[in-house]
């Protein structure tokens, strides 16, 4: 049986590391792609991997993912076929898969039958960049009694009063914005993120992996220190365009050595 | 402990669906928002404003030879484009400005389609001293240089954008990107009753001095109120400004004309209450132009103001609950209403407007024993005189492809 993305997470800790969780745009570079790619992470050493599926107006997203989600919908991606590339990853590997993408292509979709559809292929959690928590309390039931793991995001902006409120609901792990701004690499981290993760990880029960801006294996091994979780997004979508499969599976087992080092 | 309250919504629609980072601002926002209304000095200070710095009240004004082309006796223009800088859109630039000086924020972004509410914006930057970026899609800012140089003349800085479609969609794309990474130092001043709470609500408040004042002024001028308010409907935000005070008024019929473009069967238009479904974008569920698959679609007018695929979701409201009617008319029919108008009262309208000239145009004399016609001639037409040459292959002003 495939472990839950809390599983995952928990191995990594009782081996005093921290999860990997890579994320790439489905349908990229290639219509293709998705599965192959899917499998060079899982056996570059990911723990959780994320899956965008591409929605044409990704306003949480810096250059490089907007790219690859306008490529990968040109190409013809649509949520079926993504969902499709997950129940074949399915068949052969137990790498957790969180679907990261916008509200609409969901609501189109139907949101009863997405959730269904999603859990049906093999997913276990889904991460909506535009329902941020107490926006459609409606909505967000159904999310969560879903066999889905929610997945909350705090940001450096949100009131610590508010982290416990923003994680109620979530499940699998809590993911930290390490910067305002859209996704995207940076040059360098935050000089306060230490601080701001113990905040985060003081106020809930959950796993807490950080993301946006992160690079580097000399960044992701900074954040391991701190966090539960490293989740590298546009500097991956990024080696996958100028490389390819390999390229990508070469990176994130440099992430990985970056980590344990 | 405070927990997260739903904001509050137009019936279903509307809402706050943005990333996490923006929250806390909206917050504030909303906030800043409430305090400042309840403050008589803010309302002084907008109020001497829109009166000594914009020119209001803006006149109602009877379009009699229009009334004889259309066979209607009574139709009225309340006349926005009199406004400073040409349109309804410093209304609300200039109480959002106010707000956000207010709220401590010096550094203002927007987004602009047709170049009105970034010129409005850059206006307003100008009078307050605040630093101020436009960002507008590369094809806008093709087809409106003026109203870019207008913009670069006040101090703004001018980014194109290239991304997506090259429109307005996209500039308010960026416009959010740029707020998600600023927002400590930044307010957006968005341009219509659009967006995540409470910038619809807002919005509209800020734009029902049309409304107010038309109200007022017919009643005096006509001695009644009108069978029909008429209002163009991009975003919808002169629309919703004039439609605003009447919404009481059970027996005023309340009409918004969107963009059919080159017809709604061609796919091509920016009629999203008409044609579209509901849908999340730029933060707010509403009537929205997408495919089967949720991608939102891009829409298409030679109007660059209402090239547009969503629609503020107060409109989404009133259209489910009968109380607006939503109509659309094409290209062609905006442009000869545009020429038409220019002949017959001298007053040369933004292509935004003459959609809801064309409405009247055709609709009129149907109208002819209901009563008045209030018409939002929401801005003046000149940053389009040179996209008008163009598409019509005027030979010394624009030959080639609009």
């Amino acid at each position: 049986m495939t472990p839950s993305i809390s599983d995952a997470f928990r191995r990594r800790a009782d081996a005093g590391q921290s999860a990997l969780v890579p994320y790439v745009t489905a349908g990229f570079p290639g219509p293709d792609d998705t599965l192959p790619v899917l499998h060079a992470l899982a056996e570059a050493g990911a723990d959780v991997v994320e899956l965008g599926i591409p929605f044409s107006d990704p306003l949480a997203d810096g250059p490089t993912i907007q790219r690859s989600s306008f490529r990968s919908l040109q190409a013809g991606t649509t949520v079926a076929s993504v969902l499709e590339a997950v129940r074949d990853f399915r068949a052969q590997h137990d790498t957790p898969v969180v679907l990261f993408t916008y509200l609409n292509p969901a609501l189109r979709y139907g949101m009863d039958r997405f959730l269904e559809d999603a859990a049906e292929a093999g997913a276990q959690g889904l991460l909506l960049t535009d329902l941020p928590t107490g926006a459609d309390e409606e909505l967000e039931e159904r999310i969560a009694g879903s066999a889905l793991d929610l997945i909350r995001l705090v940001a450096p902006t949100t009131p610590a009063r508010r982290i416990a409120a923003v994680a109620r609901g979530g499940r699998g792990f809590l993911y930290y914005i390490s910067r305002t701004g859209v996704t995207g690499a940076r040059a360098e981290l935050s000089a306060h993120l230490a601080d701001e993760v113990a905040v985060v990880k003081d106020a809930v029960d959950l796993p807490v992996a950080v993301g946006f801006g992160i690079s580097t294996p000399e960044q992701a091994r900074l954040v391991a220190e701190v966090a539960d979780g490293v989740v590298v997004g546009s500097a991956l979508v990024q080696a996958l365009d100028e490389g390819g499969v390999e390229a990508a599976g070469a990176f994130v087992a440099d992430l990985r050595a970056g980590m344990d080092g | 402990m405070s927990s997260p309250a739903a904001p509050p919504r137009f019936g279903a629609f509307g809402g706050r669906y943005v990333p996490e980072t923006l929250i806390e601002a909206l917050d504030e926002l909303e906030a800043a928002y409430a305090a400042a209304s309840e403050d008589p000095a803010f309302a002084e200070e907008l109020n001497h404003l829109l009166k000594d710095y914009v020119g209001r009240p803006t006149p109602l004004y009877r379009a009699r030879r229009l009334e004889e082309a259309v066979g209607h006796p009574g139709i009225w223009f309340k006349r926005e484009d009199l406004n400073h800088t040409g349109a309804h859109k410093i209304n609300n630039t200039l109480g959002q400005a106010l707000l956000a000086q207010r709220m401590g924020k010096e550094r203002i972004i927007a987004e602009t389609g047709a170049g009105q509410h970034g010129v409005a914006t850059a206006t307003a930057c100008a009078l307050f001293g605040l630093d101020c970026v436009v960002y507008m899609g590369e094809e806008d800012v093709e087809r409106q240089a003026l109203n870019v140089y207008r913009m670069r003349l006040l101090g703004a800085e001018v980014r194109p954008v290239t991304s997506g479609t090259r429109t307005l969609k996209d500039a308010t794309n960026e416009a959010i990107r740029d707020w998600v990474t600023n927002v400590d130092d930044t307010h957006y001043i968005i341009g219509s009753v659009v967006g995540p709470a409470p910038f619809p609500r807002m919005v509209r408040d800020y734009q029902s001095v049309i409304g107010r004042e038309a109200r007022e002024q017919i009643l005096r001028v006509a001695g009644r109120l009108p069978a029909a308010v008429v209002a163009c409907v991009g975003g919808g935000s002169n629309a919703m400004g004039i439609f605003h005070p009447f919404v009481d008024d059970r027996d005023v019929e309340l009409v918004g004309v969107e963009a059919a473009g080159e017809g709604l069967d061609t796919g091509r238009h920016s009629a999203s209450l008409t044609a579209g479904q509901p849908g999340v974008l730029h933060g707010s569920f509403s009537y929205l132009l997408q495919d089967g698959d949720g991608q939102v679609a891009p829409a298409h007018s030679v109007s660059a103001g209402l090239d547009y695929p969503g629609v503020g979701p107060e409109h989404s409201f009133l259209k489910d609950s009968g109380r607006a009617t939503y109509a659309s008319v094409t290209d062609e029919e905006a442009l000869e209403a545009f020429h038409r108008c220019s002949r017959l009262e001298g007053i040369i309208p933004a292509l935004e407007t003459a959609h809801a000239l064309a409405w009247i145009h055709r609709e009129g004399a149907a109208w002819a024993e209901r009563g008045p016609l209030l018409l939002c001639l929401s801005g003046r037409g000149d940053k389009d005189v040179t996209h008008v040459a163009r598409v019509e292959g005027d030979a010394e002003l624009g030959p080639g492809s609009p």
